[in-house]
């Protein structure tokens, strides 16, 4: 009864590959933002914000076409890049990982800012007494009990990339093999005769993934809890 | 040697002491609201005064003529807070040993022994803080300031959180931390009791100022 194309495998890996690369790299850069977003104070950080959450009240088209624009293979930066460092987004699946990272970014920060601020700023004190710079504090203190919000920053950003559509199709098509995922194929799918049998057998692999995905969250989430709390 | 001479504002209240310290323990001695805990937070480099000069050994720790603030992670200064702000996801162990990874010195496997014996906290050392009891839990934290090897100790009512029977369990402690570590220590008290077996010297603090200095007679 299960049989997916090499075709629709295909789908399903570049989807996982793209929404683990987008989690990945959108992880360091969303600590970082939300370390300036709950600590620092400064002249337009209301602007700044309301940037960082941009992507999720903008429609995705919106997002997919402002990268195109400036990220596509003839617009100003996206040449650039490609001139000079040998880096093309346009019509490949970098730059559905980057669609997907943009778009799960504002995801990814919220929960790692909420954690940041719940934390007791007093033990970043004292481990400034014992000798840490703000390096080591931040290190060994700050990120290890902000990891329950980093695992579910990671986990709402992976999940968004993994789901992402709008963003992808209008910035790097609907190329299987190259930046056709799940999402792109089940459409794909719809739109031709006979293509429900194959779309609900890519819907069940799709809720298989999410639903891992999420128990293995929670998971974490729990065991990194009960470190912080004396287990 | 130890010398302080601040000024800062915090609000309404002024705050300006001048002080000096040598080995043993000087205890800061007044009522709550006499600005003992930011002497303790100015000495440890956690809040700037607004002019003076902090020196310690003869090394200039904050002078604001010179515009120097020593960033307190080099001040080097053992300090213990009234809620031992252990940190919650690590071991009693990895806690003793943080200052010693910090500051990056050797490995001192029989200081780390003497200091356990010490307090007592050999049967704690693979727990988690958050199932240490109060008491333990001040133990535990003089443990890991005197482990960083301090030049001087700064401890800021550490048995306020504790009721009067762990107290007296916690005092003999803090008299063999004096007299055993040979670290110079500042104690910041308002009970009289406390002060009296601690201190080898008084300074006297009301309303921001330094009223007297001494011996324990002064209390």
């Amino acid at each position: 009864m299960f049989d997916l194309s090499p075709q629709d495998w295909i789908a399903v890996a570049l989807s996982l590959r793209i929404a683990l690369v987008a989690t990945a790299v959108s992880l360091p850069f969303g600590i970082a933002m939300a370390y300036v977003l709950a600590r620092k104070d400064f002249w337009g950080k209301s602007l700044l914000d309301a940037l960082v959450h941009l992507p999720l009240v903008l429609p995705p088209v919106v997002t997919g076409y402002l990268l195109l624009i400036t990220l596509g293979r003839r617009a100003p930066v996206g040449a650039w890049l490609a001139d000079h460092l040998g880096i093309v987004f346009s019509f490949r699946w970098t730059g559905a990982a980057l669609a997907c990272g943009v778009m799960a970014f504002p995801l990814v920060v919220r929960p790692i800012r909420l954690s940041l601020e719940a934390i007791d700023r007093r033990l970043e004190d004292a481990a400034a007494t014992l000798g840490a710079n703000s390096f080591w504090t931040f290190a060994t203190v700050t990120l290890p009990l902000a990891l329950p919000g980093v695992i579910a920053g990671a986990m709402l950003g992976f999940a968004k990339a993994l789901g992402e559509f709008g963003a992808t199709i209008t910035f790097v098509s609907n190329i299987p093999g190259e930046t056709q995922t799940i999402s792109a194929a089940i459409y794909t799918l719809t739109q031709v005769p006979d293509g429900d049998r194959t779309a609900l057998q890519l819907v069940l692999v799709s809720i298989v993934i999410s639903m891992t995905a999420l128990v293995a969250s929670e998971w974490f989430a729990r065991r990194a809890g009960a470190r912080l709390h004396g287990a | 040697m130890l010398v302080v001479e601040i000024e800062k504002k915090l609000g309404d209240f002024a705050l300006s002491v001048l002080f000096a310290s040598e080995s043993g323990a000087t205890v800061l001695f007044g009522p709550s609201g006499a600005g003992k805990t930011s002497i303790i937070n100015m000495i440890a480099g956690l809040l700037k005064p607004d002019r003076g000069r902090v020196m310690l050994d003869g090394e200039v720790l904050f002078d604001d003529a010179a515009r120097i603030d020593v960033p307190v992670w080099r001040r080097r200064i053992g300090t213990v807070f009234q809620e031992g702000r252990l940190f919650p996801h690590l071991s009693v162990k990895a806690n003793l040993t943080y200052g010693h990874w910090m500051g990056g010195h050797a490995a001192d496997p029989a200081a780390f022994d003497h200091a356990v014996a010490l307090l007592d906290i050999g049967p704690l050392l693979d727990r988690r803080p958050g199932k240490l009891s109060g008491g333990e839990r001040q133990r535990v934290a003089f443990g890991r300031a005197l482990l960083m090897k301090p030049r001087l100790l700064l401890l800021d009512e550490p048995l306020a959180s504790l009721d009067a029977g762990r107290k007296q369990e916690i005092l003999p402690y803090l008299e063999r931390l004096r007299d055993d570590a040979k670290v110079p220590m500042i104690y910041v008290s308002h009970d009289p009791a406390e002060v009296k077996r601690i201190a080898t010297r008084v300074v006297r603090l009301e309303g921001g100022k330094v009223t007297a200095t001494g011996g324990v007679e002064l209390l």
